[in-house]
């Protein structure tokens, strides 16, 4: 997918002034954040199972080689084949040609996260084999002219359903339906032949098992299902680190991952898939592959930033963050939005071509706090600003200001005469009042809200004058 | 030129570097791991297991019925069909062919689901009393469409294969199947989305209804 993050600025603009957009996150805020705390009750110690999913994934980055040679061994050693992708554009290629070697027209898609960074369903199109997403969301999507995703657990949050009403009667030339279920309905027919009928099925992954070399994959819909039993070929494609020890640890995993993202105790299917079908099976795929994509995560290994790659995709971060809930995921402008987006977006498509990101939160911790696998999120947002400083990316205004507040900072005279002054020009704009209606020099910071007005001594000249009270 | 595999899993030893000894030490950590998986925290048992799935599988919207022993099987899922205004047409999997189900005025084929049937019926592996879920295999006997394909699903679960959670599921499978199954399908109810305006909606791709038929209580 093309990065538009260093639009970042304006595509705030656009969304906050879009009333449609700001209607229909409205619909949806906090919802999720409601179905999680409410569904944390069912683990008995919710922190000690958050301690536990952390530690998993932290020890298997700790040792990423090892463990992902054992997950291809054991996946190789049950028919299935393991492909290594540097980069998206690699995927694609190795995905076109798996097409190509088993003649495939037409392949349908369960949810990958990694497809839509490697841009995947363009450059099948663009190999005259018809990409078909399954997921609802998904769905829409791809009939909405390719529209990019907005969640990462649910796409089209941003539409409302009559948008989706109009563009169905639009796209399938079907009389309108305004009821949701009618909808559902009518997305399950269209998809139905489209199961039957592909070559080829692409899956994400939740987790890679390396004790039976199988992927996981955690679907409400069913697609998932769908995608990887049907067709006769099945390709997952997923990142490096998405690799966990054993089916205990994925038992573990799966008790914070549904909670997490939608409040359920568990998703409707998750399945384990192994390999090829066997002798005297009726369904399943003849071949099975993996590709297994780097794409910057490998140089994040034993870096500050290595705990980003803990991260299980459930979007809890965004459905807590200020940020998200007000300007939606299309504002981030690329794959991964949120505070996870924040990180992510900038470590893999480079800090220059992502500056605002990190900068695109209070560090309010919300995200850090609701995280399954205890990210620090507003650390590592920190740790990104701190290299666009090294880099010497921050704008000259920004340097000069933080250069000229280092000088004064070091000399108390020069402070305190800033000090001084600041107070009296914010006393003038109160004129009088307990508040600033408009900040003179900085009139967008006071036009959602008023600026206290100060007190009419600095603190330092209230502090020095009652110690000389004293001393008299 | 190297392969994409021997730069990437390079790169990843480059930036954890070891020397042999500690290399071989990690290796048989890894083999441990593996070979006595160690469990984390989990939610306290229930004393009655089948009250525990019973109550969690029909929050999970399945619908559930008991029934004193197997015989009596393919006639409640005709009496539950009949209640149901469902077509009385099921595809069983063959694990489940011995049993009368003609019997039971049942219109059967024993095989796998195709496009058109309307009711899959398939045993259950083990169900899990924390979730409420199905633990399915596939297999030449339980294909993994008869779960998939039909409107309506009908789960046979043994009583005794209700374990108390996802790893004690686990524990079973490894220890009693031969060959590992191609799939493993966890179900927790119908099929669903909520896609749209979060709003949900029951038979996304899937079942519309999952009714689980609990044998030996």
């Amino acid at each position: 997918m093309e990065i538009r993050s260093m639009h970042f600025v304006d595509r705030v603009r656009e969304r906050l002034d879009d009333p449609e957009l700001q209607r229909n996150l409205k619909r949806t805020r906090g919802r999720n954040a409601a179905a999680r705390a409410a569904s944390l009750g069912g683990l008995d110690d919710f922190d000690a199972v958050r301690a536990r999913a952390t530690e998993i994934r932290a020890s298997v980055l700790r040792d990423l080689d090892l463990w992902l040679e054992r997950f291809e061994r054991e996946a190789t050693a049950r028919g299935a084949t393991v492909l290594w992708a540097h980069d998206g554009d690699e995927a694609c290629r190795l995905i076109i040609d798996i097409a190509r070697r088993h003649d495939v027209r037409s392949v349908v898609k369960s949810k990958s996260m990694v497809s839509e960074e490697a841009g995947l369903n363009a450059a099948l199109e663009a190999a005259g084999i018809r990409p078909v997403e399954t997921d609802l969301g998904e769905y829409i999507l791809q009939i909405n002219d390719n529209e990019p995703p907005s969640h990462i657990i649910m796409p089209v949050i941003h539409k409302s359903r009559e948008q989706v009403t109009e563009l169905f009667a639009r796209v399938h030339g079907t009389e309108p339906k305004t009821d949701i279920e009618a909808l559902t309905r009518e997305a399950r027919e269209r998809l139905r032949p489209a199961f039957l009928g592909a070559d080829m099925g692409l899956s994400g992954g939740n987790f890679l098992v390396a004790e039976t070399g199988s992927v996981a994959i955690v679907t409400n819909e069913g697609n998932g299902r769908l995608c990887t039993t049907m067709p006769r070929v099945h390709v997952a494609l997923t990142g490096i680190e998405k690799v966990i020890p054993t089916l205990d640890d994925l038992a573990t995993l799966l008790r914070i991952l549904p909670r997490s993202a939608t409040g359920q105790a568990i998703s409707n299917y998750v399945s384990l898939l192994t390999g090829t079908k066997h002798d005297g099976d009726a369904d399943g795929p003849a071949h099975m592959y993996f590709v297994l994509v780097d794409g910057g995560r490998a140089d994040l290994v034993g870096s500050d930033f290595e705990p980003m790659l803990r991260c299980i995709r459930c979007g809890a971060c965004m459905n807590h963050c200020p940020v998200y809930q007000t300007v939606g995921g299309h504002a981030y402008g690329w794959v991964y939005t949120g505070p996870m987006g924040s990180v992510l977006t900038p470590l893999f498509q480079g800090i220059g071509n992502a500056r605002d990101l990190p900068q695109a939160a209070t560090l309010c911790n919300q995200c850090g706090v609701v995280c399954p696998v205890s990210i620090p999120l507003p650390d590592l947002m920190r740790k990104l600003r701190e290299k666009q400083v090294e880099r010497g990316m921050r704008p000259w205004t920004e340097r000069l200001a933080m250069r000229a507040w280092a000088w004064a900072a070091a000399r108390p005279w020069a402070y305190s005469a800033c000090a001084r002054a600041a107070v009296r020009y914010l006393c003038w704009l109160a004129g009088g009042r307990a508040s600033i209606p408009v900040m003179g020099l900085a009139p967008g910071w006071t036009s959602q809200r008023d600026f206290p007005a100060p007190a009419a001594r600095t603190f330092r000249d209230m502090y020095a004058r009652q110690r000389r009270g004293r001393a008299s | 030129m190297t392969s994409a595999r021997d730069d990437i899993l390079g790169r990843l030893r480059q930036r954890r570097p070891r020397d042999d000894a500690m290399r071989d030490a990690t290796g048989e950590e890894i083999r441990r791991a593996i070979a006595h998986p160690e469990r984390g925290p989990r939610p306290a048992d229930a004393e009655d297991l089948v009250a525990r799935f019973v109550e969690r599988a029909r929050a999970m919207t399945s619908s559930t019925d008991v029934c004193p022993d197997t015989g009596q099987v393919p006639a409640r899922c005709a009496a539950w069909l009949r209640a149901m205004r469902l077509p009385l047409a099921v595809v069983v999997a063959p694990a489940l062919a011995d049993l009368d189900w003609r019997g039971a005025a049942l219109s059967v084929r024993i095989g796998a689901a195709g496009r058109d049937d309307a009711v899959g019926v398939t045993p259950c592996f083990r169900a899990i009393a924390e979730t409420g879920t199905l633990m399915l295999c596939s297999g030449p006997a339980t294909p993994a469409v008869n779960s998939l394909l039909p409107q309506t699903h009908i789960a046979i679960v043994r009583s005794e294969h209700i374990v108390a959670d996802m790893e004690a599921a686990w524990q079973a499978a490894r220890a009693e199947l031969t060959a590992w199954p191609r799939a493993v399908n966890f179900v927790s109810g119908p099929s669903r989305t909520a896609d749209i305006e979060q709003t949900i909606v029951l038979g996304a791709h899937g079942p519309y209804r999952v009714h689980v038929l609990v044998v030996g209580t």
